[in-house]
């Protein structure tokens, strides 16, 4: 094959070193692969990779590339050099919704790096940092193809733009004892009541849903999700004592003074002379710290719920939120349960759809209008967990004060 | 177009049952414990006394075909043909059995694969698209990760951290690749220079006025142009202007430098969740390895390591020694822009006598 490669001298020192390497990755594709156009598509964008790290600028520019009858879903990539890389000059990305909970057999990502070869570069990413697989690389007339493809065995395009994002959601039910919810349930049934809003970007910014099964919170959905879903639970930890021995004998009991009863941020755990543990379940903030330590001993309760924390996003443009909590708990049981999850889902995109300004995430908005507005809104009742501690300021007008008592005393009486 | 265009399958997001190990099909929602038998390695035992192994691998995250399938191969020869991918981008096998773990932990090692990524290591670090893909990154952070993990794969494969630690490394001020125990982030230090030919055709220029979180910018003409005009005084060079209006050039081979924050934290364990906070900046953006950022990591990392007790994660640690002897430790100075000005600052003043002498 009469390729003319790139020299690529600075790339090459990335093959260097023990970690596996990106750059000797798109080098086999570029030396390796049976297909020349994905040679001489490698090619280029090494050549324009070694272009960026020389000149230390990047050379992409977005565009409009979308799939027949969407809006979104691609992030379209034009090379503002290709005239010196021709063959790379387009280069989208197609965004895929990845299954609930990231599990794929390796028949089905056999099945999908077939189709990707067949029409894009053979570069892929599980995941990206929105939750998508990313297929990158593509040309504009390819795209639909590949689409098509992979579409009819299942897979369908994510968010791109000021949409609905594509969910995330832990391993969860399927392999963690800590999980206190049905994590793929809430991710499928949020995010496929809203594919309208997937495809077809028509919100102020980007609205995104993350679910995790537990307060360890491994999909960041508290830092990163405008409605962060994170399960927990309200009756109490179960103790397994001879499980709690079986630790103290392990590490001593010093090690679990230090680092389960004194590392309680509510001192809610006490270990006693005999050497079992004692929960004060009132004062538990279920932080999950003593459950990791010792995660034979102490398991969650069986009461098990959500709590739902809203408006969290990262610095553009006010700064960075963390999202904070609107709905202390609620259990996801019934069908009912489930029916009104995705019903305040769609309450908060309706009432942020409306108010909120351009380019404005959910989180910014609720901290112009403030939160008490933002609850009015979206008709939900202000409560002391949403808060670390109430007002300080004195500056604020009282004179409903009476009504507002009266209503929190009454719905108190029918609850 | 001739030929007729097919309507989509509006499909979304897949159910994952179809793809999900059996072991977890059958005990789903109904797991006791687990334990963490040797760095890159997790047994997750359910009620019903069913085991699944997960053994853990690092990956260069930009996969290609051939990569992708040695992968499936080693997953299907040693495996189950089950597997996850982690938050991180780690590939995780997998299996009923605890005795296919030894074989598949010697396959994927042989294979140039890096085990490990557990309990108390150094994960791998997530990022973002940089050089590669990205229309608006000051740097390569697949590079900049790779160059880090050859010099922190040892910390990947071992489990000696007082707690985890997350690093993540992002191209711009937007910070895709999030909040972390240690996060390399590019910071403009000039503001944009713009290309006034070209801003009326291609800006919308009200957007990218609205987007400026200082009220920097406003319309102007320019050589009888329309154009936009930016208050360099006012400018904080965040390159929030420069997405929506491309003329607006925020990246610069030499001014566009790495920053480190510390101290971010997602999980509720112990303290609330935590943002991460600016401890080093004006570091080169030095492709292709960036040996400067990395050596600034490591030196946290050893301390943190050397200092800290079990459980501390960075920032928790950091509160307890306080940020005056973090930054001696360290060895970083401590200058005017660490203290925060933007809104909220304040509260992040020292309004107390708590001096740890």
């Amino acid at each position: 094959m009469a390729i003319e490669k790139h020299n690529t001298p600075m790339l090459d020192q990335l093959e260097q070193g023990p970690w596996p390497s990106f750059i000797s990755g798109i080098k086999r594709l570029r030396d390796q692969h049976p297909s020349e156009r994905i040679n001489r598509v490698t090619n280029d964008l090494l050549g324009q990779l070694e272009h960026s790290y020389e000149t230390r600028k990047g050379y992409w520019k977005g565009g409009t590339v979308s799939v027949f009858s969407y809006g979104g879903g691609i992030i379209p990539r034009f090379s503002e050099v290709g005239h010196a890389f021709p063959e790379s000059k387009e280069f989208h990305t197609l965004r895929v919704q990845p299954p609930a909970g990231n599990h794929y057999t390796t028949a089905m990502l056999r099945q999908m790096a077939d189709s990707w070869e067949k029409y894009g570069s053979g570069l892929v990413t599980f995941h990206g940092q929105t939750g998508n697989i990313m297929f990158i690389g593509a040309s504009t007339e390819s795209t639909q193809g590949f689409f098509d493809e992979i579409n009819e065995y299942g897979w369908d395009l994510g968010g791109a733009g000021p949409c609905v994002r594509t969910g995330m959601s832990c391993v969860g039910a399927a392999r963690c004892e800590m999980s206190c919810v049905n994590e793929q349930k809430a991710h499928r049934l949020l995010l496929n009541r809203f594919t309208d809003d997937v495809h077809r970007p028509a919100l102020p910014y980007k609205f995104k849903f993350k679910i995790s099964g537990c307060p360890n919170d491994c999909q960041n959905a508290i830092e990163r999700a405008d409605f962060a879903i994170i399960g927990t639970w309200r009756d109490d930890m179960k103790v397994d004592q001879a499980e709690v021995k079986n630790y103290i004998a392990g590490y001593g009991r010093q090690y679990y003074i230090d680092n389960v009863v004194a590392r309680c941020p509510t001192k809610a755990v006490v270990l006693k002379d005999d050497d079992t543990i004692e929960i004060k379940n009132r004062d538990c903030v279920r932080c999950m710290h003593c459950l990791n330590v010792m995660p034979k001993a102490l398991r969650v309760g069986d009461d098990r719920g959500v709590t739902i924390c809203m408006g969290g996003k990262r610095t553009l443009k006010i700064g960075d939120l963390m999202g904070t909590v609107i709905i202390p708990f609620k259990k996801l049981e019934t069908e009912e349960d489930w029916d009104s999850l995705v019903e305040m889902g769609a309450t908060v995109i309706d009432y942020w759809a409306e108010n909120g300004l351009e380019h404005e995430r959910c989180g910014e908005m609720i901290e112009r209008i403030g939160l008490a507005n933002f609850l009015e809104g979206v008709g939900i009742d202000p409560n002391p967990n949403m808060v670390s501690y109430p007002r300080q300021s004195s500056y604020i007008r009282l004179d409903k004060w009476d009504d507002a008592a009266e209503a929190w005393y009454e719905k108190r009486a029918t609850a | 177009m001739s030929k007729e265009m097919r309507e989509p399958i509006e499909s979304g997001c897949p159910d994952a049952w179809q793809y999900m190990h059996p072991v977890s099909r059958k005990n789903y929602g109904m797991w006791k414990y687990h334990e963490h038998p040797r760095p890159g390695v997790l047994k997750h035992v359910a009620l019903s006394g069913d085991e699944l192994w997960t053994v853990k691998a690092g990956t260069q995250r930009i996969l290609d075909v051939f990569t992708l399938r040695k992968l499936c191969e080693i997953g299907e020869k040693y495996g189950d043909g089950y597997v996850h991918f982690t938050i991180r981008s780690n590939m995780e096998f997998l299996v009923a059995d605890g005795n296919k773990v030894g074989p598949l932990i010697q396959a994927l090692e042989s294979a140039g694969f890096i085990v490990g990524g557990t309990q108390n290591s150094v994960a791998m670090i997530s990022h973002t698209q940089g050089w590669l893909h990205c229309d608006i990154p000051g740097t390569d952070a697949s590079g900049v990760v790779k160059s880090m993990m050859d010099e922190l794969i040892d910390e990947f494969k071992q489990t000696n951290m007082p707690n985890r630690v997350h690093i993540t490394t992002s191209c711009c001020q937007i910070n895709c690749g999030g909040q972390g125990d240690i996060a390399i982030n590019v910071q403009h230090t000039k503001p944009p220079k713009i290309n006034h030919d070209l801003v009326a055709n291609v800006c919308e220029r009200p957007t990218v006025v609205a987007r400026c979180p200082v009220a920097a910018i406003r319309p102007a003409m320019v050589n009888g142009k329309p154009s936009l005009e930016v208050d360099e005084k006012k400018c904080i060079c965040c390159g929030a202007c420069y997405p929506p209006c491309p003329p607006m050039q925020i990246n610069d081979a030499e001014h566009s430098k790495l920053s480190i924050w510390v101290g971010g934290n997602h999980s509720n364990a112990r303290g609330k969740p935590t943002f991460q906070k600016l401890v080093a900046a004006g570091i080169p953006n030095n492709p292709p390895r960036w040996p400067e950022a990395t050596a600034i990591v490591k030196r946290i990392l050893n301390t943190y390591k050397k200092d800290a007790k079990d459980w501390e994660r960075i920032g928790e640690w950091i509160e307890r020694i306080g940020w005056p002897r973090f930054f001696e430790m360290v060895d970083l100075p401590f200058t005017k822009y660490h203290i925060d000005t933007w809104r909220g600052a304040r509260a992040s003043l020292n309004a107390s006598t708590h001096i740890r002498f």
